[in-house]
């Protein structure tokens, strides 16, 4: 079974230095208390991982391949360029890993019903795909906003036999959902397991969200290390809340000379106000059960983020980036959405491979440091997710005369 | 002894229960507000809530959930909900709780808050998404101003963590009925009744009641094991069916004495 992990983080009460733990109403603490429990039993249940273990092989498609692209690395004429191919994995994106992680737990806590939030719907679908597969009934709350940009991903749920909820409240989007995924668990919560797809929310969250995505990490090192004979130099993910970036740099923090960098998302640009860069421009505050970065305003309430990925287009960001980035471990950074966009015709036409728009932020800023860097030097990106479900925002821009190129 | 637990010597030596009276800052304004506190005081409640809105009140169902929007788009803030509570004490001495969500008020920064607070007449408060094992960056500053720090326990508590929030706070214990939002309900389950008489056994401090009571004859029934109920969305709803029209205060007057009533 996987070692634990990351140099002790969070503390008992899931503090990540002064971030993290559990800003909850009392009616859900007892469930947060219990879910830690049937958590740290099962991630050291020898059998538990057996189970993961084989459906992360043989339902996820795992291991996902490391891939050297060799095309974009000539093109950007620096550093060396590897992709983690996480769009490969079973639904389309690594959220299938914490599904399939939490999913197995809801089943080992009895629990009779899972709820979920989305924001692109990649969480959606990998929760009701899970759902399918366990025969455990479905509900996922999603942004009224997101339904509509990401309907693909809403039809896919709908077949998959989930109910999607779709919330009208607030800027409806990302957080919206979470505020009506909570108001359901609060009302439901002694039968109903909310499955968080994210590095957020209160403590069990954070962690055990990146214990189940840490698997991206523990492959792509040991790939890594057979491709280049040692750890690159500098790894790569895109930040909504954390969770495809906090699976993949969980294996390198033990790597201090391997630089880490999120990338955010910078929206019409950082001075337009219109971004979801968090740790870039938040302040510290309390938002779905943790201390974190948040957009907000002087009074503390809560701004709207936006990006052209539903997935980044989040006013929070995980507790553990939050510690990352006060510690100086990783470094964040955005991408606007215009640039996203170069990044995703980057990589389909140098490399065929076509990203979700959310890890095009990732490619984007990968290239370009790659530019900047020596040819002795690599880059490895997480590619968290394909870009089949982006279609529609695709095909709306280009006859909106916005190509990508 | 803090005004609140003065006022539940003096209903208790009355032999009465009281009334908890919840209804957000600002909603829909904050001049129309202020007259909504001022009818509830003087048609008989006995401790007022004061809701500081909040963009992302996951705890609320959608009455006070519109209510904070209300107020948010009225420029309600935490500053403008102490100049509320200044002002209706020139006129009133009934204990007001700050009720909300933790991040406007962290955002204020406790320890100027509490002082705030004090000064304009706070007397305790309510923080609905801070559980008492997260209190220890607030309870210094609460306890130097010498406010009460009102604790929650749910359904889903249990009787070890009752006893836990019950040492930790002060005041009175706000006891939440059923797990879920809070909204008017037509009634509460059967269950209520026990693990209200189980919990007031067991609590140091005074039981208030809330979530769903929305009728004198709920209030009554929520209150038998009980030292007080709390009514909020049935509340806020005259407000919003009123807004600033002259007649809400009137409303609001008339249903906070049928409230009264019932517990007397």
């Amino acid at each position: 079974m996987p070692k634990r992990k990351g140099k002790g983080m969070p503390d008992p009460a899931g503090h990540f230095g002064p971030f993290g733990g559990r800003y909850v109403a009392e009616t859900l603490m007892s469930a947060l208390i219990e879910l830690e429990k049937a958590y740290k039993e099962a991630w050291r249940d020898r059998s538990f991982h057996l189970e993961l273990d084989g459906l992360l092989k043989n339902y996820a498609g795992r291991p996902t391949p490391l891939y050297f692209a060799e095309r974009l690395t000539e093109k950007a004429g620096g550093a060396r360029i590897y992709i983690k191919r996480e769009d490969l994995a079973h639904t389309g994106s690594h959220k299938i890993n914490n599904t399939l992680g939490q999913g197995l737990l809801a089943r080992r806590m009895g629990k009779r019903r899972i709820i979920a939030e989305t924001g692109a719907g990649q969480h959606g679908v990998a929760t009701a795909t899970v759902c399918a597969r366990m025969g455990i009934p479905c509900e996922i709350y999603m942004g009224e906003e997101d339904v509509r940009r990401q309907s693909h991903n809403v039809f896919r749920m709908r077949l998959l036999g989930a109910r999607v909820n779709p919330v009208a409240s607030g800027s409806r989007t990302l957080k919206d959902a979470m505020n009506e995924a909570l108001r359901d668990w609060v009302t439901n919560v002694r039968t109903t397991y909310y499955l968080i797809g994210s590095t957020a929310g209160p403590h069990p969250y954070p962690e055990m969200v990146r214990d189940f995505q840490s698997v991206i990490g523990r492959e792509a090192l040991p790939q890594f290390r057979k491709a280049e004979g040692k750890p690159p130099t500098a790894v790569v993910a895109c930040v909504g809340g954390g969770s495809n970036a906090m699976g993949i740099f969980t294996s390198f923090l033990r790597y201090p000379r391997v630089r880490l960098y999120g990338v955010e998302a910078g929206g019409l640009g950082l001075s337009s106000g219109k971004h979801g860069a968090t740790l870039s421009r938040g302040k510290v505050g309390v938002l779905h059960g943790s201390k974190s970065f948040l957009l907000q305003d002087a009074d503390g309430q809560i701004l709207e983020a936006h990006s052209i990925s539903a997935g980044l287009d989040y006013p929070g960001v995980g507790p553990e980036h939050a510690w990352l980035k006060e510690t100086g471990r990783a470094k964040y950074v955005s991408v606007t959405d215009a640039q996203a966009l170069s990044g995703f015709s980057l990589l389909s036409r140098y490399e065929g491979i076509q990203p979700a728009l959310e890890s095009s932020h990732a490619v984007a800023f990968a290239y370009r440091l790659a530019k900047s860097m020596r040819p002795s030097e690599t880059v490895l990106v997480n590619l968290s997710g394909r870009g089949d479900k982006d279609m529609g925002i695709l095909m709306e821009l280009r006859e909106g005369g916005r190509d990508g190129d | 002894m803090t005004a609140i637990d003065a006022a539940f010597r003096r209903l208790r030596a009355s032999g009465e229960r009281g009334l908890v009276v919840y209804l957000t800052a600002g909603d829909p304004t904050p001049a129309a507000s202020l007259r909504y506190l001022r009818a509830a005081a003087d048609a008989g409640a006995d401790i007022i809530e004061v809701g500081v809105p909040f963009s992302d009140p996951t705890a609320d169902g959608p009455t006070i959930e519109a209510a904070s929007r209300r107020a948010l788009s009225s420029g309600m803030n935490v500053a403008g909900a102490l100049e509320l509570v200044r002002r209706f004490r020139g006129t009133h001495a009934t204990p007001v709780v700050l009720f909300g969500y933790y991040n406007p008020f962290y955002r204020y920064g406790w320890p100027s808050l509490c002082k705030d607070a004090r000064e304009a007449g706070v007397d305790g408060f309510l923080v609905v998404d801070l559980p008492f094992e997260e209190r220890g960056e607030v309870s210094p500053s609460i306890r130097k101003a010498g406010l009460d720090w009102i604790p929650l326990a749910a359904p889903t508590s249990g009787m070890a963590r009752v006893r836990a929030v019950d040492r930790a706070g002060s005041g009175f214990l706000y006891l939440i009925s059923v797990t879920g939002v809070t909204g008017v309900r037509k009634s509460l389950p059967p269950e209520v009744a026990a693990w209200t008489r189980k919990v007031a056994k067991a609590a140091r401090l005074p039981v208030a009641v809330g979530f769903g009571i929305s009728s004198p004859a709920m209030a009554a029934a929520a209150t038998r094991h009980a030292d007080a109920a709390v009514v909020g969305s049935a509340c806020v709803k005259i407000v919003e069916r009123n807004g600033r029209g002259p007649r809400g205060p009137a409303e609001l007057s008339r249903f906070v004495r049928s409230l009264k009533k019932a517990l007397r």
